[in-house]
C-alpha cells in the first residue's frame, strides 16, 4: 500500500453517521474482537474475588500517584488542550503527515512498509526476520521485543511462531504475561491481574533457567527475569518494537520506558523493525514538550519516566545497521472515516482511563476482548473492527457514562460522548427500528410514547394510587424479566400515591 | 424572577416531594414558580441507550414545554437532567436534521440551571440556615453525583449549602466521587457491573454511620436507596442503613416545619424518605 491508498478526504456530514464517501473501510483484524459479550464475559470476571482486589490495590494506587503529580502542574489544562491540539492536526493533516516522514525516514537510510491490516504487516515483518536472522540449533530463528501494543493488536507473536520465528517479551509484564499464556488485561500493566505469589509460579513453570527456589519477593522475581532476557539481548540479531511517537520532520522514532530493557532491544541488535500505527506522529521534534509532560504523568504517576529512546536512521558503528519501519492502518482510517470517532484516533495509550473507570476497576481487561480494554478500548475497538461486527454491539454499552474518563484523560477524548454517538450506531445496524428485539427496546418505545407529552404523563399520575397501594412498603423486590435485572440486587421503591403534577393541580394552578 | 420549574420526569412520578420542596425554596426567596405543563422528560433514558431517532419528540417537546412559556429561568432539582439539556439536546437536534430545534433548546438549556447551582449562583445564597430558614439536626453523607461534577462542574456547590443548614454534619463517603453504577440502562444492562459498583458505595455509605445520605439526583439516590433497603432487610446487622433523601428536601426542612428521620429500625419505605 502508499500514502495514495490513504484517501482522508473527510466525509460530509451524513444522517447516520456511517456513510464513508471516498473512503478506504478496511476494518481491524487480529486481537481487537469481543469472543464474547461484555456483559457475560465480565459478569464473569467480576465474580473473582482475587482478580478485583489485584485490580483495586493496582488502580488505586497508580490513581493516587497520577494526580498527585497532575496536581504539580499550574498548566495541566493547557497541556491538555495543546495536546488536544496538536492531535487534531495530525488527525486533519495525516496523509501530509505520512509522506513527510517516509521522505525524512528514508533519507536518513530507514525503509518504509505500509500495511493495510494485520495480515499485511506480520507478514512483512516476519520476511524481515527471515531475511536478517540466524537459524539457531532448534531451527527456528529468534527475535527480542520491546512492549507493543500495536504488535499485541496484530497478533505479531503468534504469528511470527507460525513461521518458526520465537519472539520473547522483554518489558517485565509483557514476559509475565507471555510466560502465562496469558493475554493482557491493561495496556500499561498488562499483569496487573496478577499478584507476586501468581508471577512466582508463573516463572517457575515458564523459564528454563530459573532458580527452583524462587521466592516472591519482587526483588526476586525482578532478578529471575533479569538473568532470563540478558543472555538474550546480546545474542539477538533481530529486535521488534512498537512506537510512542514518529516525528514527520525529522523522520524520528521514539519509545519511553520504565526498565530499560527496550532501550537494550533499540540498540543491541543489528536489524530493528518498528511497527507504528499511522495515527501516532507527531509534526514536529517540538511538539514533544507536551507529550513528555502529558505522557509520563497520565500513565505512570511520573514526571518523567526513566528511559526515552529515539533514533533517526543509521548512522556508522552506534546503534541497528539496518531500520524499519512498518505503517499500519488496521481500521485506523475506518475509525478516520467517522467523523466524531476519529478523535479517538488522539489516544496516547496513556491508560489513564482504565485506572479511573469502575467498570474496568469491577471487570478487569479481558471481558473486553480487544487488547484495547476500559473506556478507550470501549469506543476504539469498535472503530477500528466496526460496530457492525455483532460481537463488538456490546462494548459502547460498558459504561455508567459517568465521565471520569474524559477528565483523566491527557488528550481530552470525549469518551462518554462518543460511546453515546456508538451506541446510535448499534441501534441502528443491530436493532432496527419496527420491531424492538429486547424487553429494553420495547420498554423505552413505550417510554418515548409516554415522554414526548407532557399530558400523556397524567397516566402515569392515574395509576399511582393503585401502584402505591399494590406495592408493599418496602418497595418490589422480586420482579420478572428484565425489571429482575434491577430487582437482582437492588429494591425499587414504593411508589408514592400522587404525582406531582397531580398536586400542581391541587395546590397551585388557578 | 419568574421561575419555570423542570420538574424531571422520575421526580413527577416517583419523588414528587422533590419537587414540592424545590417549589417551597423558590416560593421562600420570594420568586413566581410556573410548571409547564406540557413538560415530560430530558431524553437522557434514550439518548445514552442510543435511541437517537426516539430521543426527538422528547427532546422536541421538552423544547416546545419550555418555549412557550415565560420565564427568567428554569430550574431543576437534578444535575443529570439539567446536564443532558446542554449537552446532548443540540447533538440529538441536529442528529435528527433539525437545525432549528438544536439552536432552540441549546438556548432552553442556557437558562436552565441545577436547583443549587441557581441558589447559589444566580441568588448569592451561601448560607441556606440564613436564607432558607433550612434546619435538619442530622449526620448527612452527600454523594455528588456525576453529572453534576463532570458535566455540570458543580464544584462544592450541593456540599457547602448542605453544610449551612443548621444543625446538619456532613459524613465524608470514602471514594465518594466514583460512580454508584446507575447509569441509567447501563443497571439493566451491565447488572453484575453495577451492582458490584452499587455495592461498593453502599458499604462506603453504611460506614459513616451517618442517618442518612442525600445527593442532587433522585436517580443515583434511587439506586442507591435501593441496594441499601436490600443491605437493610438482608443483612440484620445493618438494619440501620440509612435511607436517601434529595437535598431540596434538606433545605426546605425548617424548625417550623422539619423533614423527619424514622427512629432506627422503624420502617423507612422505598429506600428513600417519603
Amino acid at each position: 500500500m502508499t500514502t495514495r491508498d490513504i484517501d482522508v478526504t473527510l466525509p460530509r456530514e451524513t444522517h447516520n453517521d456511517r456513510t464513508m464517501l471516498g473512503m478506504p473501510t478496511v476494518p481491524g483484524r487480529g486481537n481487537l474482537r469481543e469472543v464474547a459479550p461484555f456483559q457475560e464475559a465480565s459478569a464473569h470476571e467480576s465474580q473473582n474475588v482475587q482478580l478485583r482486589t489485584n485490580l483495586r490495590n493496582a488502580t488505586h494506587s497508580i490513581q493516587d500517584k497520577r494526580d498527585q503529580r497532575v496536581a504539580e502542574m499550574p498548566d495541566w489544562e493547557q497541556l491538555r488542550d495543546a495536546g488536544e491540539a496538536i492531535k487534531s492536526d495530525v488527525i486533519a493533516r495525516l496523509p501530509e503527515l505520512l509522506e513527510q516522514f517516509e521522505a525524512a525516514f528514508t533519507a536518513r537510510g530507514g525503509h518504509v512498509h505500509w500495511a493495510r491490516d494485520a495480515d499485511e504487516a506480520n507478514d512483512i515483518i516476519a520476511g524481515l526476520v527471515e531475511d536478517n536472522a540466524r537459524v539457531n540449533e532448534q531451527g527456528r530463528r529468534d527475535v527480542i521485543k520491546v512492549k507493543s501494543m500495536a504488535t499485541q493488536e496484530t497478533g505479531l507473536n503468534e504469528a511470527l511462531a507460525d513461521r518458526g520465528i520465537d519472539a520473547l517479551e522483554t518489558d517485565l509484564a509483557e514476559l509475565i504475561v507471555q510466560l502465562g499464556n496469558d493475554l493482557p488485561s491493561h495496556i500499561l500493566v498488562p499483569a496487573i491481574h496478577r499478584n507476586r505469589e501468581e508471577i512466582r509460579r508463573i516463572f517457575l513453570r515458564g523459564m528454563d533457567d530459573v532458580d527452583p527456589d524462587l521466592d516472591s519477593q519482587p526483588a526476586h522475581l525482578a532478578e529471575a527475569s533479569r538473568k532470563h532476557l540478558r543472555r538474550r539481548f546480546l545474542s539477538a540479531d533481530v529486535a521488534v518494537s512498537g512506537a510512542n511517537f514518529g516525528i514527520a520532520d525529522t523522520g524520528t522514532l521514539s519509545v519511553v520506558e520504565s526498565e530499560g530493557n527496550g532501550r537494550m532491544c533499540v540498540t543491541l541488535p543489528k536489524t530493528l523493525i518498528t511497527l507504528m500505527g499511522i495515527e501516532k506522529l507527531l509534526p514536529s521534534f517540538g511538539d514533544l514538550e507536551v507529550f513528555m509532560q502529558l505522557l509520563p504523568r497520565s500513565s505512570t504517576g511520573e514526571r518523567m519516566n526513566p528511559y526515552s529512546s529515539f533514533w533517526t536512521g543509521v548512522a556508522d558503528s552506534d546503534g541497528p545497521e539496518n531500520v524499519h519501519v512498518v505503517l499500519l492502518d488496521n481500521g485506523r482510517t475506518r475509525a478516520l472515516a467517522d467523523e466524531h470517532g476519529r478523535e479517538a484516533l488522539h489516544c496516547i495509550r496513556c491508560s489513564a482511563c482504565m485506572n479511573v473507570c469502575p467498570v474496568y476497576q469491577r471487570s478487569g481487561g479481558h471481558a473486553y476482548g480487544s487488547v484495547y480494554p476500559g473506556p478507550i478500548g470501549a469506543i476504539l475497538t469498535p472503530l477500528l473492527t466496526g460496530v457492525d461486527e455483532a460481537e463488538n454491539g456490546t462494548l459502547p454499552y460498558a459504561s455508567s457514562l459517568c465521565g471520569a474518563c474524559f477528565d483523566a484523560c491527557p488528550v481530552k477524548i470525549d469518551i462518554p460522548t462518543m460511546l453515546t454517538r456508538l451506541r446510535a450506531q448499534d441501534d441502528e445496524v443491530n436493532h432496527g427500528e419496527k420491531i424492538p428485539r429486547t424487553q429494553l427496546d420495547a420498554a423505552l418505545k413505550g417510554a418515548k410514547w409516554m415522554m414526548s407529552d407532557g399530558r400523556r404523563m397524567n397516566l402515569i399520575g392515574k395509576a399511582l394510587p393503585i401502584a402505591h397501594i399494590t406495592t408493599p412498603s418496602e418497595g418490589m423486590t422480586d420482579l420478572p424479566g428484565i425489571g429482575g435485572k434491577w430487582t437482582g440486587t437492588r429494591d425499587i421503591p414504593q411508589p408514592p400515591k400522587s404525582s406531582f403534577r397531580s398536586w400542581w393541580k391541587d395546590n397551585r394552578d388557578e | 424572577m419568574k421561575i419555570a420549574l423542570f420538574a424531571t420526569c422520575i421526580v413527577d412520578a416517583m419523588y414528587p416531594e422533590v419537587a414540592i420542596a424545590t417549589t417551597r425554596i423558590l416560593e421562600r426567596l420570594g420568586h413566581t414558580v410556573s410548571f409547564p405543563e406540557r413538560q415530560a422528560c430530558c431524553g437522557q433514558m434514550h439518548i445514552n441507550s442510543g435511541k437517537f431517532h426516539d430521543a426527538y419528540p422528547v427532546v422536541r417537546n421538552h423544547v416546545l414545554a419550555f418555549e412557550n412559556a415565560a420565564w427568567d429561568y428554569a430550574v431543576a432539582p437534578s444535575g443529570s437532567c439539567v446536564a443532558s439539556l446542554g449537552h446532548q439536546h443540540p447533538m440529538i437536534a441536529r442528529y435528527n436534521d433539525d437545525e432549528s430545534l438544536a439552536g432552540r433548546a441549546a438556548d432552553i438549556a442556557d437558562r436552565t440551571y441545577e436547583l443549587c447551582h441557581f441558589l447559589t449562583d444566580i441568588c448569592g445564597i451561601s448560607d441556606a440556615a440564613e436564607a432558607l430558614g433550612s434546619y435538619f439536626p442530622h449526620t448527612v453523607a452527600y454523594h455528588p453525583s456525576c453529572h453534576g461534577m463532570r458535566i455540570l462542574r458543580l464544584g462544592d456547590r450541593q456540599r457547602d449549602l448542605l453544610a449551612s443548614v443548621e444543625g446538619l454534619e456532613l459524613a465524608e463517603i470514602q471514594n465518594e466521587s466514583e460512580c454508584c453504577g446507575f447509569g441509567g440502562t447501563f443497571a439493566v444492562k451491565n447488572p453484575a457491573i453495577s451492582g458490584a459498583m452499587l455495592g461498593d458505595k453502599t458499604e462506603a455509605i453504611v460506614s459513616t454511620n451517618a442517618e442518612v445520605c442525600s445527593g442532587g439526583d433522585v436517580s443515583c439516590l434511587m439506586h442507591i436507596g435501593g441496594g441499601l433497603s436490600r443491605t437493610r432487610r438482608l443483612i440484620p446487622a445493618e438494619s440501620n442503613a440509612p435511607a436517601t433523601v434529595h437535598l431540596a428536601r434538606i433545605l426546605a426542612s425548617t424548625k417550623e416545619e422539619p423533614l423527619m428521620v424514622p427512629a432506627e429500625g422503624a420502617t423507612v419505605t422505598g429506600g428513600a424518605l417519603r
